[in-house]
């Protein structure tokens, strides 16, 4: 008795089911179709596995012929069933790529850079010019007792000088407090701090009461240095101002000493920088001044003038600025427009 | 100083051919700085023309013109610029006579304004050149008709060259005399020192003139004395007081054209004969000189000290009251004169002085540069003065006053005068052997070092061990040795000085506060912020509404002479600069910022008094407590850090709506901020009267143990009322943080944990509590409840509605435990967040959500 339901091993009747499971694996477009065929032909309901079912109940001396049939033709199936699926799968996934696909130059910006002002950046670049040379950053109040930013500084209260400086004073005047004009009375305060030798900058604002105008600006700033050692001269501060020029404007860079005259220097001199890349031709561009430090101004800070020496040196950072990086309107530097800073993005 | 070439070269060879660049590169190499040059600007022929004559005709613009005929070349002759020699010209003036001889510009010349000449057709007749007025010719000011040479005493050829004639060819280079030199406001100082940048030999106007003086008698009566009963600072007001009197003097003798030419491009007008003649040997020798209308002098005169309350009416007419320290020149009416500043209005040389008492005297610098100062008065003698006069030159330049109004103006001077003389020599300074090439490093020579001295005029004399330097009487600034090693590192050259970089010993770097202001302001542009610099001028109003959190003033400082009336006080916050800053960059079209600003403010604190009464003197170190009062003399003025975003943070774009700046961003800068500087921060619930009231977070930072906080800082949007005022967005988010406080506060250094390698076990936790607790809070209380197994929370959700009573809110968090020796079960975690919802229960009256 058999079932009729019961499927008999044939060549026949496993040439079908192969012929079959085939025929519906090469029909297969998607991965639901796959799975459709899969479990049909090679599920535990397929006719292939309803054969192998029957293997059991076979007479033993059949048993190993039918079941290599049955084998065979599973393995058939299960081939044809993995090369469908990574088909399938290729397929897939290259159309949810290409679904994927944006237009890349169209891609949102959610963060922009912001800029750092340039006249920071460039303060911090000459102070790690210094600070490579052995020398360190020293820094002082804007707001200064008038003693440090003249008295202590060979400036008498009578001289010339000293009114030609255009000075902020504070209300009231007797209280005798001012916005520094330079940024030397820092040199004061660390000759009186540091212990001896001082080989230091002074990066900072400065102010005097001119309007501001495309090469005026009453808040500037202004990065001086001053070194007091046994035995410097005035052959140091010249090669320490060619270091520096070089550092900034490149190895053509050369230094021209003028004579000069500032109460806190002896002798003193006008700094030029030659730019042999200035617009109009190369020439001598005023950078600053500098000198030895005057006697006075070593007493004040009670060192002996007969046991050290020293030179010191300025240069306005907007004027640097300006010839440096090409600029014409002192004006740019102090208004704030972000298209300013922007130019320079985190470097000058 | 302005120096024509034409008078320079009278004193110092100036090879012909020099160019004016080269005068001044000269002078530069031995620092007199370049400020500039001056030219007559005319070119082209103009020559002296006679005028044959004219015939009026009246014209219908009411002006009548002369049609004249002018003989501009001997007959036959070519003029100067190749034509005619008879010309006809139209003159509107009508100041000329026939024969006249004047002042005529031909075709092809250029007057100054680049004002070309050239036949014209004008009032009906071909005009064929042009008949110079003084001021066409860049004389004077003189316009009211044409340049009659007869009104300067001249009488030249009929087509001679007439720039040549009015010194018109001359040119004058203009140089920055720094304030050490006063000698060089003088063309004999430029001379001197033109023939140290050159080797040329100087002649010494001074020695060339006659020096009649007999001293002590005086002159034509008058008599003088010197009566400072106060001088400043142990310096009497005048040590030499020279008199002359010059007598018959023509007071409407035209000054000539050659000192009017170089008057003018020395940049000084000409007047009158004997203010020019004072002014000229001003400008020659250096020394003020100050002429008296002897007929208006009454007595002697008196040098002194002002009286208290004094008055004196000065050449500019003004009434001043004096002060004690002015110092004075008095005859028998009191003062006629502010010394070395400005004369006297009663003793003024008018048009009618035929007698003259010229004054040559040497004020004490102190005294001038006060009274110059006090009364505004900056004047051509109170510069001088100020810088330092050659006190020997006094006599020799009255002598060249007299010797000029007698040339002249017909004066005669009876050869007395009176002379008061009691100036020091300047003191000798030792100058050790070897002190200047140590100083300068350049190894001179002896005969370098002695040459250059004697060159500048001093007077050696040889010391043990070094060389005893005399300064010439008009260099008082030689005060100490290092001021002879400039002159001598000058005169033999700066360009000799070697190149030697220093050996600085081992440096530290930068301090920790340079390093992490850096980092700031490196961070906040980095994420996205420019970082701005503004003024720190700022009104009292603007100090008002941001320089304190609460309704009192924070108080400020305030400057004396401020630029902008309106911004006399110094900022006590950033906001009101970066605020400026953004409504300019609005102005201009750009509307997304995001601005910050890293700077010092200036904050007294409330009630302390600043400053100091007296300032101690210098090239002397202060007692230690002296310097403490310097220090404690002014404020506090810490480093703050702002910023301001307004507009969009995010553009609109494809698949991108715009994302608009407002608090959050402020604060997650800060944050930002606060993560990069390693500084623990916390934020609560604050008020500022300038910010939104629910919208601004007052910035902690927990110090000690955690239990205390300190305030750092604000961060909000602005009061929508004042960002309307300013012209501002509706919002406009804000940051201020005391930085310094920030960086003091940061970590000293990270001191690092092992990392845990278990697993973690995160869990979720919502809580109901009233909405008006602030999630903060919630979270701070879940973390201390929920103790040492908890590594991070963070809130997820904040719900209200549905299923959470009115006034409730519902917070979500998600909380990550871990312990660092063992993997935790789920009942652990459980019981820590439980925990942690228990604290936030006892705190808040916070219930789990179901």
């Amino acid at each position: 008795m058999s079932d009729p339901t019961t499927p008999v091993i044939s060549e026949e009747s496993v040439a079908a089911a192969v012929t079959a499971a085939l025929a519906a694996i090469e029909a297969v477009s998607d991965t639901a179709s796959f799975r459709a065929a899969r479990s049909e032909h090679a599920g535990e309901a397929s006719p292939l596995a309803r054969l192998n079912g029957q293997l059991r109940s076979l007479p033993n001396d059949r048993k190993a012929s039918a079941g290599k049939l049955v084998g065979q033709a599973r393995a058939r199936v299960n081939q044809a069933l993995a090369a469908k699926e990574a088909d399938v799968t290729a397929f897939e996934n290259e159309a949810q790529l290409a679904a994927e696909a944006v237009d890349v130059t169209a891609l949102p910006v959610k963060k922009r850079l912001g800029a750092r002002h340039p006249l920071s950046l460039l303060q911090e670049k000459i102070g790690d010019i210094f600070i490579g040379m052995g020398w360190e950053v020293a820094e002082g109040p804007e707001l200064e007792n008038e003693w440090f930013n003249f008295d202590a500084l060979n400036f008498d209260p009578d001289h010339p000088a000293r009114a030609m400086q255009d000075t902020f004073f504070v209300e009231p005047v007797s209280s005798h407090l001012l916005l520094r004009t330079h940024t030397s009375p820092v040199q004061v305060r660390s000759l009186l701090s540091r212990e001896l030798p001082v080989y230091v900058i002074a990066p900072g604002r400065t102010y005097r009461t001119d309007e501001l105008d495309a090469t005026h600006t009453p808040v500037f700033s202004q990065v001086e240095g001053i070194a007091v050692d046994k035995g410097l001269t005035m052959a140091h501060l010249r090669g320490t101002l060619e270091f520096f020029a070089r550092q900034m404007f490149g190895d053509e860079a050369k230094i021209r000493l003028r004579p000069n005259y500032f109460p806190f220097t002896e002798p003193s001199a006008e700094m030029d920088v030659w730019q042999p890349n200035a617009k109009g031709g190369a020439r001598w561009v005023e950078w600053g001044g500098c000198g030895m430090v005057n006697p006075n101004v070593l007493l004040s800070a009670g060192i002996d003038p007969d046991v050290y020496s020293g030179f010191a040196f300025g240069v306005g950072i907007e004027r640097t600025l300006q010839f440096r990086n090409n600029l014409n309107d002192m004006r740019d530097m102090v208004e704030g427009d972000v298209r300013f800073s922007k130019q320079f993005g985190m470097v000058v | 100083m302005r120096i024509p070439v034409s008078w320079l070269a009278e004193f110092v060879d100036v090879p012909a051919g020099t160019t004016i660049d080269e005068v001044h590169a000269a002078l530069v190499s031995v620092g007199l700085e370049e400020e500039g040059s001056h030219h007559f600007d005319i070119d082209g022929p103009v020559v002296v023309g006679e005028v044959l004559e004219f015939g009026e005709e009246p014209q219908t613009n009411g002006k009548t013109i002369r049609w004249c005929s002018v003989r501009v070349a001997a007959p036959g002759l070519a003029a100067a610029d190749g034509g005619a020699d008879v010309r006809g010209i139209v003159c509107g003036a009508g100041n000329f006579f026939v024969g006249d001889k004047v002042v005529v510009t031909l075709p092809g010349a250029v007057l100054p304004g680049n004002f070309a000449i050239a036949a014209r057709k004008t009032y009906g007749h071909v005009s064929d050149g042009m008949i110079a007025s003084a001021r066409e010719l860049g004389l004077g000011d003189e316009h009211d008709g044409i340049l009659r040479l007869v009104t300067l005493g001249l009488d030249p050829a009929v087509g001679a060259d007439a720039l040549a004639l009015l010194g018109l060819t001359d040119a004058a280079v203009e140089v920055n005399v720094t304030p050490d030199r006063g000698y060089a406001f003088s063309i004999r100082g430029i001379a001197r020192e033109y023939a140290h940048a050159t080797g040329a030999a100087f002649r010494d106007p001074a020695l060339a003139l006659p020096l009649g003086l007999d001293a002590g008698e005086p002159a034509d009566g008058v008599t003088v004395s010197i009566d400072d009963r106060a001088p400043i600072r142990g310096r009497v007001g005048a040590t030499v007081f020279v008199t002359r009197v010059v007598r018959q003097v023509d007071p409407t003798v035209p000054t000539p054209a050659w000192m009017v030419s170089r008057l003018k491009l020395a940049g000084i007008r000409s007047i009158s004969i004997v203010v020019d003649v004072t002014n000229y040997v001003m400008l020659e020798l250096g020394q003020p000189l100050h002429g008296y209308d002897l007929d208006a002098l009454q007595g002697g005169i008196v040098v002194r000290r002002a009286q208290p309350g004094e008055t004196l009416k000065t050449l500019d007419a003004q009434m001043r009251t004096l002060d004690t320290e002015d110092l004075v020149i008095a005859d028998d009416s009191g003062a006629i004169g502010l010394a070395g500043v400005m004369g006297g209005f009663s003793t003024e040389i008018s048009g009618e002085t035929t007698a003259v008492l010229i004054e040559a005297a040497n004020f004490d610098p102190v005294t001038i540069a006060r009274t110059a100062r006090r009364h505004k008065l900056p004047s051509e003698a109170s510069k001088r003065f100020e810088r330092g006069v050659d006190p020997q030159v006094a006599v020799a330049a009255a002598a060249r006053a007299v010797q000029l109004l007698e040339e002249l103006a017909g004066g005669r001077a009876d050869g007395s005068g009176s002379g008061h003389h009691e100036h020091d020599a300047l003191a000798p300074i030792f100058l050790p052997d070897r002190y200047i090439s140590e100083l300068v490093g350049v190894d001179y020579t002896d005969e370098e070092v002695t040459s250059s001295l004697i060159e500048i005029g001093a007077w050696l004399e040889h010391a043990s061990n070094g060389l005893l330097v005399s300064p010439p009487s008009w260099r008082p600034d030689l005060t100490h040795k290092s001021t002879l090693a400039e002159e001598v590192a000058r005169i033999v050259g700066y360009s000799r000085i070697p190149s030697v970089i220093p050996t600085a010993p081992p440096g530290r770097g930068f301090t920790r506060e340079q390093q992490l202001r850096r980092l700031a302001a490196e961070t906040l542009a980095a994420s996205g912020s420019t970082e701005v610099l503004a003024y720190p001028f700022v009104s009292a109003a603007s100090n008002a509404t941001f320089g304190s959190p609460d309704d009192t003033v924070a108080p400020a400082v305030e400057l004396a002479n401020p630029l902008d009336a309106e911004a006399p006080l110094l900022r006590t916050t950033l906001l009101p600069g970066l605020i400026d800053v953004a409504r300019r960059n609005l102005s201009r079209g750009l509307t997304d910022l995001s601005l910050y600003e890293i700077g010092a403010v200036f904050q007294p604190v409330p009630d302390a008094s600043y400053g100091v009464g007296e300032v101690p003197p210098g090239a002397t170190l202060p007692t230690a407590e002296t310097l403490a009062d310097l220090d404690a003399s002014i404020p506090p003025q810490p480093w703050h850090v702002a910023m301001l975003l307004l507009g969009n943070a995010v553009d609109k774009q494809p698949g991108q709506a715009a994302v608009p700046f407002g608090v959050a961003d402020a604060l997650d800068a800060v944050r930002l901020l606060a993560s990069a500087l390693d500084v623990p921060l916390t934020v609560r619930q604050g008020s500022h009267t300038a910010l939104h009231p629910g919208r601004t977070a007052e910035v902690l930072v927990p110090v000690g143990t955690g239990v205390d906080v300190v305030s750092v800082g604000y961060v909000g949007e602005l009061l929508p009322a004042l960002a309307a005022e300013l012209d501002l967005p509706r919002v406009v988010a804000v940051a201020e943080l005391d930085l310094s406080a920030l960086i003091e506060l940061a970590a000293r250094s990270v001191q690092a944990t092992p990392l845990a390698g278990y697993p973690a076990a995160t869990q979720d936790v919502s809580l109901v509590v009233p909405a008006s607790v602030a999630a903060g809070d919630v979270l701070d209380a879940i973390a201390a409840g929920a103790g040492v197994l908890l590594e991070s929370i963070h809130l997820v959700d904040d719900y209200r509605g549905a299923g959470i009573d009115v006034g409730q809110k519902s917070l979500t968090f998600a909380l990550r435990f871990r312990a660092t020796d063992r993997t935790l079960t789920a009942a652990e975690a459980s019981e820590a967040r439980i925990a942690g919802a228990a604290e936030a229960g006892r705190r808040f009256g916070a219930v789990p959500r179901d």
